[in-house]
């Protein structure tokens, strides 16, 4: 037989933990409305078989009041996990501020993560227990989808656009790291493994792994400096283009008179569809980095502006 | 299944007119046929052929999971056995097949028509089935496809490698051949109704083609668009859905599950009439709650078209509107479940034959039921981001489409096999391959759930060891259900040569098809029937009960 052959997934989350209640409590309702229908299906053919006698008098055609409480009953008790599963649901949209923020694109057929501090791996993720993370994803090709079995999520990740996940492993441990999404040939072996560490483990992890490698956050810097930023937004007292300095979390006024929270889709918004939205008061001189930067760079810059209110570099 | 009818049948006299079966022998009067009995055949034929090839590829599929490791099919290769068996199932077997056979030879007889409304579009429907049939053929031949029945953009319109545009053509061609055929039951079911046979005689298997037609004609072309603009991104680099084109890929998502979420119920509704009717003929009692049955079908076709979101819920759609497609999701299990509860009261105090259609009824409501019970888990959001894309869903569905669907398709050929025929079915055996069957299926595709709650994502040749006894389960399982399949294929096949004759109404059945003639005359019916009561008034016959009110 198969090693480790298992009837029930890990868990390794509060969440996970409160999804499998989730769907125990409601299997044991469905249970409670389909068995009656079993029974009496049963039942029924039995004690009314052709041939047997059997009071067949005054039967029912219809009755108006049975049919709607059968519907309305089953309904009714539906609503209720309807309410429980989707509050779950809305905690997952919902990551906390102090979550750690770790970069992740997909491609054909291979995860890519890129820690804040700099170390980088590819198709295992390591993270410290008790922390809250949260995945920020892009694919550069096709969608695939992220998926956590022991934390019970999953986030479909797509080209051209950003989409996130976050969770808190509350335990220690190995668990997969799988793609959900069909993406081609290797899709059935694009994934790894999420190394779920002690602080302490983790820490250590991130010093030995980190190998001297830049910060997203340095290398973002050293991307202003040389792909030509700084030609425009250095120069804030000229009005040709805004200061990015402190920019991160403002409110920020636009040209259509909308306002928006600079927040991490604000930023990336801003390198590759700078006309969607448009600084009130700057004309729409900013180019598109679309087709410049890759989903790497463009998180390098991103953790670049995110930082201590935006020290520009000199 | 000989006991005779308590009503004397108003059967014509059986040598005043050659059956629709020996109304010609040349092949041509079987191709150019326009009668609505003949073309069902030849549709029963074609989608034979198809559930074989569909279910050839079902076959490699299981037998490659009997290992974690791939090693029976190549990455690719796997990836095209289960789009082939994707497409195939779906467009050319699930979706034309109660409707285009069952719904084609009965609608015009139970509501005492002489055919369908335009006989030589009916005919033209099933030549253009034949015709996307063939390209199917090409496709398979040339090497397959490698995106999934799902085409999902922009794997399908930009990296997939197969015969993507041969594979959308003929998806887009079957789909004029479902339009035709909803077109030609909406006109013939409004049109040509006999004297007498008014909304609330009609029977339900009628109400849930009605239901179905509906949805044939206003979402097959929605596909259609959206399958050809596939083509164009990939053809001619128009962006509509890649985003390095400046597409979006979910716009695709949204338009083919706009599409295929109703077509679920395509492939659902016309099963749910054919049970209705096997109950109660087995019953021989009036349906309980006739109206309601009939306008759960109206009502799941219209609410079937809002509820395309629910496979979106990890896709990045935004969260309110989850929850909104979420809570109609739940809200479109209502009607499914008035259903199977007067279903089950239709039996109290019946006069129940327990005979092989009956089987197949009762195996049909068990599947139909978990099956639509694991879909409402599926509606729950926080549930759904655990087992989307993971083999729950697939033994989801496999469970209203297998368990449901072709279990009913089952169900009806005994049913109606005398009418058909003119021959009666070995008894013993139908009920012995019901019951394989229901054991069967179950063997193959609960593993399954289990398997996709661990978290085991569709699609994949390779995975952990640890899932490895639960795929071997359901290996086998495939094995069993596909005996299961087979038995009824030998021994109706030896009914069709040897069976015994059938009189006209071997269930002392109540609906007009069973007033003629088995097989039935050319034009159904030699006087234009005119109806006087409703379609399940059975009269008490037990000594022991005197009403029926
Ligand atoms: C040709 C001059 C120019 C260059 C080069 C340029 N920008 Fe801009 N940028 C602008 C202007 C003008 C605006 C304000 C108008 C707008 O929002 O489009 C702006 C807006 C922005 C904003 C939004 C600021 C706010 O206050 O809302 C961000 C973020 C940004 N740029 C980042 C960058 C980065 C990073 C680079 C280099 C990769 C860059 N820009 C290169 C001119 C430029
Ligand atoms: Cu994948
Ligand atoms: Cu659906």
């Amino acid at each position: 037989m198969s090693p480790g052959f298992q009837l029930w997934p890990a868990a390794a989350s509060q969440h996970a933990r409160e999804v499998d209640l989730l769907i125990g409590s409601f299997g044991a309702m469905v249970w409670l409305l389909s068995l009656p229908v079993f029974l009496l299906m049963g039942f029924f053919a039995w004690r009314y078989r052709r041939g047997r006698a059997a009071n067949r008098r005054h039967r029912p055609n219809r009755n108006i009041w049975l049919e709607t409480s059968w519907s309305a009953i089953p309904f009714t008790l539906t609503m209720v996990f309807y309410v429980w599963a989707t509050g779950l649901f809305l905690d997952l949209q919902h990551p906390p501020a102090n979550a750690m923020t770790i970069d992740v694109v997909a491609k054909q057929w291979m995860w890519k993560f890129q820690h804040p501090e700099g170390a980088r791996e590819i198709n295992d993720l390591h993270v410290p227990v008790g922390t809250p993370v949260k995945l920020v994803m892009t694919s550069q090709d096709v969608i695939h989808s992220l998926y956590l079995p022991a934390m019970r999520i999953k986030q479909d990740v797509l080209p051209g656009r950003y989409t996130s996940e976050w969770f808190t492993a509350d335990r220690t441990g190995v668990f997969p790291l799988r793609c959900a999404e069909f993406c081609g040939a290797d899709h059935a072996v694009m994934g790894g493994r999420l190394v779920v560490m002690s602080p302490a483990r983790f820490a250590e992890w991130l010093a030995a792994n980190d190998g001297g490698a830049l910060s997203p956050a340095e290398r973002g810097a050293k991307l202003y400096r040389e792909s030509g930023c700084a030609a425009c937004h250095d120069r804030a007292a000229n009005g040709l283009a805004p200061s990015l300095e402190g920019l991160f979390g403002t409110r920020v006024q636009l040209a259509d008179g909308s306002v928006r929270t600079a927040d991490e889709q604000y930023l990336r918004d801003s390198l590759i569809l700078p006309n969607s939205a448009v600084t009130a008061g700057y004309r729409p001189i900013m180019p598109s980095y679309a087709n410049t930067f890759g989903p790497d760079e463009i998180a390098a810059l991103v953790a670049w502006m995110k930082t201590s209110g935006g020290s520009r570099p000199q | 299944m000989t006991r005779a009818s308590n009503r004397p049948p108003v059967v014509p006299p059986e040598a005043a007119l050659p059956s629709y079966l020996r109304a010609g022998y040349t092949l041509r009067s079987w191709l150019l046929t326009t009668d609505h009995k003949r073309i069902a055949i030849l549709y029963l034929v074609s989608i034979s052929f198809f559930f074989l090839i569909g279910a050839i590829a079902a076959a490699l599929i299981r037998l490659e999971l009997l290992t974690p490791a791939g090693d029976l099919l190549t990455n690719d290769g796997y990836n095209r056995a289960f789009s082939i068996h994707g497409i195939i199932m779906v467009w050319f077997f699930l979706i034309p097949s109660i409707p285009n056979t069952f719904g084609n030879f009965l609608i015009p007889l139970m509501i005492g028509a002489r055919d369908l409304a335009f006989p030589r579009l009916n005919l033209l429907s099933w030549y253009i089935y034949v015709v996307a049939g063939l390209i199917t053929l090409y496709v398979v031949l040339s090497g397959g496809v490698d995106t999934g029945w799902t085409f999902y953009t922009p794997l399908s319109s930009v990296y997939a490698n197969g015969a993507v545009v041969a594979a959308i053509l003929a998806v887009f061609i079957s789909g004029f051949s479902s339009i035709l055929t909803g077109l030609n039951f909406i006109v013939t079911v409004h049109k040509l109704r006999a004297p007498g046979m008014t909304w609330g005689r009609l029977p339900l298997f009628v109400w849930s083609h009605y239901a179905t037609s509906i949805i044939f004609v206003l979402a097959t072309p929605v596909l259609a668009i959206t399958l050809l603009l596939v083509a164009a991104e990939r053809l001619f680099g128009i962006g509509v859905f890649d985003p390095a084109l400046g597409g979006d890929p979910l716009l695709f998502q949204h338009l083919f599950w706009f599409y295929s979420h109703p077509a679920v119920y395509i492939m659902i509704l016309p099963a749910l009439g054919v049970i209705s009717e096997l109950i109660t003929s087995a019953a021989h009692k009036r349906i309980f709650g006739y109206w309601f049955v009939a306008y759960a079908s109206i009502a799941i076709a219209v609410i079937g078209f809002f509820v395309w979101g629910h496979h979106m819920f990890v896709s990045g759609q935004s969260y309110y509107a989850s929850a909104i497609f979420s809570f109609l999701s739940i809200a479109v299990a209502v009607p499914s479940a008035i259903k199977v509860y007067n279903w089950t009261a239709t039996l109290y105090k019946g006069d129940i034959e327990l005979n092989a259609p009956l089987l197949y009824a009762m195996g049909f409501i068990g599947l139909f039921v978990a099956g639509g019970l694991t879909g409402l888990m599926l509606a729950m959001l926080a549930i759904d981001v655990h087992v989307h894309d993971t083999y729950f869903v697939v033994a989801h569905f496999h469970y209203i489409m297998v368990g449901g669907t072709v279990t009913a398709f089952f169900g009806a050929m005994h049913y109606w096999w005398p009418k058909i025929t003119g021959r009666l079915y070995p008894e013993a055996w139908a009920r012995a391959s019901a019951l394989v069957i229901l054991v069967g299926f179950n063997v193959t595709f609960f593993p399954l759930f289990l398997l996709g709650y661990e978290g085991m994502p569709r699609r994949y040749h390779v995975y952990p060891e640890s899932f490895q006894v639960l795929q071997v389960i359901s290996s086998c399982g495939a094995l069993l259900l596909a005996a299961g399949y087979l038995l009824p294929v030998a021994y109706l096949g030896w009914s069709l040569f040897r069976g015994a004759k059938a009189p006209a109404n071997p269930w002392g059945a109540t609906g007009l098809e069973w007033t003629t003639s088995s097989p039935p005359p050319k034009h159904n019916f030699i006087e234009q029937p005119v109806v006087e009561r409703g379609p399940y008034d059975y009269p008490i016959s037990d000594p022991l009960s005197r009403s029926n009110d």
